[in-house]
């Protein structure tokens, strides 16, 4: 099996996330897409690492893994502190940043 | 007393500022402290002409130095004072005429609420005079020059309820202005090409110079003499000063202020004296100007406008002298102080009959006044003999110098200046004795409510005062040169010449047409009756009743095109500058607006903005566009 297809795979992975956070209201929601575009980046990463032979980008993938970690965990408390302030995690309700 | 001439500029101005600062409590002795002022100036001047009298010619130039003005650098400018025949003769004109019309001041204007800022007014104006004339530097003579400035429109718009009263005091302070940047003009050139303005170092290295400059600087000096002394073409608002109180037109706009001008021209005689072209253009102006106040003084119904234009008229003499070189310049002098005398005292007159006349200035309203106020009569008689040149009085002495200075010299000069200056005195002779004649003599023309009466004692005292000085004055200063010996260490030496008429035919010819000038007058304006109302004007007299139309002339050729420029600039102000200031801040703004909607603070729309930004760089690299 070619490599390549990991490549395709994970575009299309990516636009599966980027639409769930493009049109889903919920957060937790829109939240998961943004898990799963980063894991598409991630095998891309890999996929490109297998490509090139090089170990250069299953590195990247773990850094990302850490990140992404991070990221769920001050994510998840953003998502809970504005669920208690408004009893809501609607997407659109929160427009306080309107310019 | 040399040494002390700082008190003359220094006594008046304190009590100008006095005058001011005291407030109403010095209503009750305010006018006698302003007398006291110049009186003591008139003193101190007196001391110091006595000192000088007793040195030798040549050790009487004496420079006071007063403190160091402005130091920076390289370039250090010392304030002093130039104390020689010269400014010592004016000192003595302004302060003793000066003198005698504050003391006239205190009876005339006893009714006036204002009376005590008055003398203020009248203070500034004798130290800035002094000022003027001590100066050592065109830069200090610069300060007297803008004050005597000041105080002549502070004056002239005493009365400034009056619209027209305070218009006028703005036209004179106008067109003063432009002569004053005649005078600036001419202190850059000085300094660009001297690199000092002190008239000793100038007046040293002047012949260093290029003829060009000079000549360029000797007409940048002439259009500053000609604001200053109501020459033309800047003649146009002397007629209209006489709106202040007439003790102010005596003094500032007839005796000291507008022969400034000629002061200058003397002063720079070194300057002038390398600059043929300068100084016959100083001359022409001279001429043209006697000539045309005179036209206007015969033309004039009201009596101080007819002096306002015999003033013009006689300055005009003077400048002609000045235009003449070291030949004239003794005799402008001489004519400026004789003329300071006999002038002031006509107008004093001429106050003298208003105050008993209720104010009114209408000639033809007068008539027949030498009954009732035989002093006024008298003495305004001896200046109006003195005007006219009838020998012994003052004007004979010094006009006729000047008509006979202005016959010397070659080719069409000395015709040109030479028949001016006869023709001259030929319609001074008429206009003055036409304004003598309507006032003291035929039939009395007078208003119901006029009850003329001699003035106080403190009005016809001056009068009588300078009435002696018109008659006396020119034959006393005249008789073994003395005055023109008095000034020789600053005008220098004047060669002999003969003019191209011999002396005799000059004096016969001048005596016969102010003979003629006064019989017309006589006929006209003393033994036939003069009507009330103006005749319908013929084209003559309406031309010179309006001073030749120059203020149309000024208003079409000047105001309006300089009105509609300003208002081009302030339009392309507005448009240009300001437009691209504005622009700036409206784009700034616009563009605010239109980034405003991106920041919509849906967090949905901020990702796809992001996806699309991200997927337009890619797209952009990809295709090779970044």
């Amino acid at each position: 099996m070619s490599p390549i297809a990991f490549v395709y795979l994970a575009t299309v992975l990516f636009g599966i996330g980027a639409a769930a956070v493009l049109t889903r209201r919920n957060a937790i929601i829109a939240f998961m897409g943004v898990e799963l575009m980063l894991n598409a980046a991630n095998l891309a990463l890999v996929a490109f690492s297998r490509i090139h032979g090089e170990i250069d980008g299953q590195v990247m993938a773990f850094f990302v893994m850490v990140v992404a970690a991070a990221e769920v965990v001050v994510g998840l408390a953003i998502i809970i502190a504005v669920f208690r302030a408004r009893q809501s995690i609607s997407l659109d309700e929160p427009a306080e940043l309107k310019g | 007393m040399l040494d002390l001439t700082w008190l003359l500029i220094a006594v008046p101005l304190a009590s100008a500022f006095v005058l001011i600062l005291a407030g109403k409590r010095a209503d009750a002795w305010g006018h006698w402290m302003g007398v006291a002022a110049s009186a003591t100036a008139f003193v101190v001047g007196f001391g110091a002409f006595l000192q000088m009298l007793g040195l030798d010619a040549e050790s009487r130039e004496h420079a006071v130095h007063l403190f160091t003005w402005i130091s920076g650098g390289e370039l250090t400018v010392d304030a002093g004072l130039l104390v020689d025949p010269l400014s010592i003769s004016f000192v003595l004109l302004v302060t003793f005429v000066g003198t005698l019309i504050h003391i006239y001041s205190v009876a005339y204007m006893e009714h006036d609420p204002r009376r005590r800022i008055f003398f203020a007014y009248l203070n500034l104006f004798v130290a800035s005079m002094l000022l003027l004339v001590l100066a050592d530097s065109y830069l200090l003579l610069f300060v007297g020059w803008e004050g005597v400035g000041l105080a002549s429109y502070l004056l002239i718009g005493f009365w400034n309820h009056k619209p027209e009263y305070a218009t006028a005091a703005n036209k004179a302070f106008i067109v003063n202005r432009i002569g004053d940047i005649g005078l600036i003009i001419a202190m850059g050139l000085l300094f660009a090409n001297f690199g000092t303005l002190s008239f000793d170092e100038i007046f040293a290295e002047v012949g260093s110079v290029d003829t060009a400059q000079l000549t360029a600087i000797g007409l940048a000096l002439l259009v500053a003499a000609t604001g200053k002394s109501a020459q033309f073409p800047l003649q146009s608002w002397l007629g209209d000063a006489m709106a202040g109180p007439t003790p102010v037109s005596a003094l500032i706009h007839a005796a000291t202020m507008v022969t400034a001008g000629v002061y200058l021209i003397v002063r720079s005689g070194d300057i002038f004296a390398l600059t043929e072209t300068a100084r016959v253009v100083v001359a022409a102006v001279g001429a043209i100007t006697l000539i045309m106040g005179a036209i206007i003084g015969m033309a004039k119904d009201d009596i101080k406008k007819a002096l306002a234009a015999s003033t013009m008229s006689q300055i005009g003499y003077m400048m002609l002298a000045a235009g003449l070189g070291p030949i004239g310049y003794a005799f402008a002098i001489f004519h400026l102080v004789t003329h300071g005398f006999f002038k002031a005292g006509m107008f004093l007159g001429a106050g003298s009959v208003m105050h008993a006349m209720n104010d009114s200035v209408d000639m033809r309203r007068y008539g027949a006044l030498r009954t009732a106020m035989v002093v006024t009569w008298v003495t305004f008689g001896l200046g109006w003999l003195a005007i006219l040149g009838v020998p012994p009085f003052s004007g004979f002495w010094s006009k006729d110098k000047i008509i006979e200075a202005a016959f010397v010299g070659e080719g069409w000069q000395p015709w040109v200046f030479g028949l001016a200056a006869l023709i001259g005195a030929g319609l001074t002779a008429f206009y003055m004795s036409r304004l003598f004649f309507m006032t003291f003599h035929g039939k009395a023309r007078w208003t119901d409510d006029a009850h003329p009466h001699e003035s106080p004692w403190l009005m016809t005292g001056p009068m009588i005062v300078l009435s002696v000085g018109s008659a006396l004055l020119g034959w006393f200063l005249a008789s073994g040169d003395r005055f023109t010996t008095w000034l020789e260490p600053v005008t220098g030496h004047a060669e002999e010449h003969d003019p191209v008429l011999a002396v005799p035919v000059i004096m016969t010819l001048t005596l016969l047409l102010v003979a003629v000038g006064v019989v017309v007058a006589w006929l006209k304006y003393g033994r036939a009756d003069v009507p009330e109302e103006a005749p319908a004007p013929s084209l003559g007299v309406l031309v010179a009743s309006n001073d030749f139309y120059q203020d149309s002339f000024n208003r079409a050729v000047l105001q309006r095109p300089g009105t509609h420029l300003t208002r081009t600039l302030v339009y392309a102000d507005a448009a240009v500058v300001d437009g691209a200031v504005n622009g700036t801040g409206v784009g700034l703004l616009k563009l605010g607006e239109f980034l405003r909607k991106f920041q919509s603070g849906q967090v949905r729309r901020y990702s796809a903005l992001i996806l699309i930004a991200v997927a337009a760089l890619i797209a952009g690299v990809v295709l090779g566009v970044l």
